[in-house]
């Protein structure tokens, strides 16, 4: 096992130079002279003190010595300051983290306890209309804009019924640990940020169901006299769930992705706030910071999904 | 989306399977007849469509009403039938909602459908050579798609979007150079098993060359299925540029999309509720409609695959 989770550590570190390759092409191959960012758009300067600016930040030099520089700041948490709060870029991004992470992992939580079951029974009540409105749900539930059904349960929970919170992790002046403040301003960007994934899961636990349940070693269970429940739970469902992990990995990326405009739309202080801020803002550092450090968060999270799956699948050989 | 192996039928075991004489492509067609949904949601597109490219016409006859005209005696207004140009409510400057929501599916349309030309371009060109070719070029290409999809897509839309403020047009190139890879990872595993088979082989011995077998032989074999993505990328597309755009990032007013009809809305949402309403059930409306066409041809084209998402 640890070989394998070493090796598949190795496997991540091109990908993490890929992903810091296309980030610094992106900021140096924006139009406008980086100079420009530093100046604030001042136009009275002598060519002499571009000159210098350029010099000072090394931007005089070779594009592939640039991004050498760069990478080894980067490695080391140096983003730069960011040119809003001056601070630390790397910091601003790092103290959002934890709520993005409570937000999405809230999500994924969700996704389980709802999307699972419904595919199951869905597969048991196969042909009746339980199974037809999860399957549809099942399409519905991709085609939905998420950010504008967080605006229309703002506008019905929060604005009309007035019985949820429409921004914010905690009510100002609340203890930090009230967990029944911190539920009830997490259920609905929660919930929006889930839906797509419960559509997904409901999906798949339907097909695997099938699949499973006309198996063989299904039919022994039932000729051995063992309960309808017992069948269900400790037979089918345990093969059935295999794939669930697999799926994790596409649901992992929306899940992150997803958080940027949610986060928006619920005004949650997560690091896709601060990083959608900090572009309209243009403020580089913090948006590099941002964009890579957010896919730092989806690498790892590909890499637990397939410790798990290693896990979880006998068949998937290890070490 | 990945399609898994075959998988046991469930809906629609009633319509008949392949008949013995019939192609490809009449097979499907004969299955598509039967299948209503997707009927019912091809008809409720090219509807949308019509309408949208209609604008024009409709805005100038119908409503009365340009879609930048303002009457500040009429903002907002509630749904009414009177006059007709506020069937749908009219914004904070009195601009007729339903004309400005044909106008701005004119635009969040074309960028999907333009976007995904782009995607499946790349996307098929890539896979094919990265499928047909092997090796280094795949191992290549594998490490490319990796790094894409390992940033998050939002993520990578807006530092784009941010640093070059797109118009429509390089909002649909942005969109089409970014969002392949998906398209591409399933090319390219349908060519990796189709290079196994015994036509490529005998294409080879009599002399094709890599270009003539991968364009003349794999492509037309994955051609169908490509349909399928197609559908659902141009679904996702709209997604996306409806998200992009509520954030101020995508489409930019004056020039109206249905995302930043919403962006709008959304600032006045305690006086106007209705103005949100519109435009999300226009953008649930199309994506659903393509969506299910994708299942519906993809249950059409390969029947193995029913059940399967």
């Amino acid at each position: 096992m640890r070989k394998f989770i070493i090796r598949r550590l190795l496997y991540a570190i091109p990908t993490l130079v890929g992903v810091s390759l296309i980030t610094f092409l992106i900021s140096r191959l924006a139009p406008g002279d980086p100079v420009r960012l530093v100046t604030f758009g001042a136009t009275d300067l002598t060519p002499e003190a571009i000159e210098a600016i350029r010099k000072a930040y090394g931007l005089d030099r070779p594009l592939p010595l640039q991004y050498v520089e760069w990478v080894g700041k980067v490695v080391t948490g140096d983003f730069g300051n960011s040119l809003l709060y001056h601070q630390n870029a790397a910091k601003l991004i790092f103290d959002r983290v934890p709520n993005t992470l409570m937000l999405a992992a809230t999500a994924l939580l969700l996704q389980l306890l709802i999307g699972v079951p419904l595919g199951v029974i869905a597969a048991l009540k196969r042909g009746s209309w339980i199974d037809g409105v999860v399957r549809l749900f099942g399409v519905v539930g991709h085609a939905v804009p998420t950010f504008w059904l967080g605006l229309v349960l703002i506008i019905v929970f929060a604005v009309q019924l007035r019985i949820l919170p429409s921004q914010g992790v905690l009510t100002i002046g609340k203890d930090q640990w009230d967990i029944m403040d911190r539920l009830r301003h997490i259920i609905l960007p929660a919930f929006v940020l889930a839906l797509a994934g419960i559509a997904n899961y409901s999906r798949y636990l339907r097909t695997e169901t099938l699949d499973v349940i006309n198996q063989d070693y299904i039919r022994t269970a039932h000729a051995k006299g063992l309960r309808e429940r017992t069948v269900i739970a400790v037979h089918a469902l345990r093969n059935a769930l295999i794939p669930v992990v697999t799926a994790l990995g596409g649901i992992l990326a929306v899940l992150i992705s997803g958080s940027l405009v949610i986060e928006q739309v619920f005004t949650w202080p997560g690091v896709g706030q601060l990083t959608y801020q900090a572009a309209i803002a243009k403020d580089y550092p913090v948006v590099m910071a941002g964009v890579m450090i957010s896919s730092i968060l989806l690498v790892v999270s590909y890499l637990l999904r397939d410790v798990v799956y290693a896990l979880v699948d006998p068949r998937i050989k290890v070490g | 989306m990945e399609a898994t192996a075959a998988r046991v039928g469930t809906v629609g075991d009633t319509v008949p399977t392949r008949r013995a004489y019939a192609g490809l492509w009449s097979n499907a067609w004969y299955r598509l007849r039967h299948d209503k949904l997707t009927i019912a949601a091809s008809v409720i597109l090219f509807a949308l469509i019509a309408i949208s490219l209609a604008a024009d016409v409709l805005a100038e006859n119908v409503f009365a009403f340009r879609f930048e005209q303002q009457n500040l005696l009429g903002a907002y207004a509630k749904p009414t039938a009177e006059p007709l140009a506020y069937l749908f409510g009219a914004d904070e400057l009195g601009r007729s909602q339903v004309v400005r929501l044909l106008y701005g599916g004119r635009v969040s349309l074309a960028v999907g459908f333009l976007a995904a030309f782009v995607n499946l371009t790349i996307g098929v060109g890539v896979g094919l050579l990265a499928g047909y070719m092997r090796g280094r070029i795949d191992d290549i290409i594998t490490w490319f798609i990796t790094t894409l999809n390992s940033i998050p897509a939002l993520y990578l839309l807006l530092i784009f979007s941010a640093l070059f403020s797109p118009s429509p047009l390089t909002l649909i190139f942005v969109i089409g150079i970014l969002f392949w890879t998906g398209i591409a990872n399933f090319v390219r595993g349908q060519t990796f098993a189709l290079r196994e088979r015994e036509f490529i082989t005998a294409a080879r011995t009599i002399g094709a060359s890599h270009a003539r077998i991968m364009v003349k032989h794999v492509l037309p074999n994955v051609l169908p299925l490509i349909f399928v993505l197609a559908a659902i990328d141009i679904g996702g597309i709209i997604l996306a540029e409806s998200a992009l755009s509520y954030l101020g990032l995508g489409i930019n007013p004056p020039t109206p999309s249905w995302g930043n009809l919403l962006s709008n809305a959304s600032s006045y949402f305690v006086r106007a509720w209705w103005l949100v309403v519109s435009p999300g059930v226009m953008i649930f409306l199309t994506v659903l409609c393509l969506y299910l066409i994708g299942d519906g041809l993809r249950d059409a084209l390969d029947p193995r695959l029913k059940g399967t998402h």
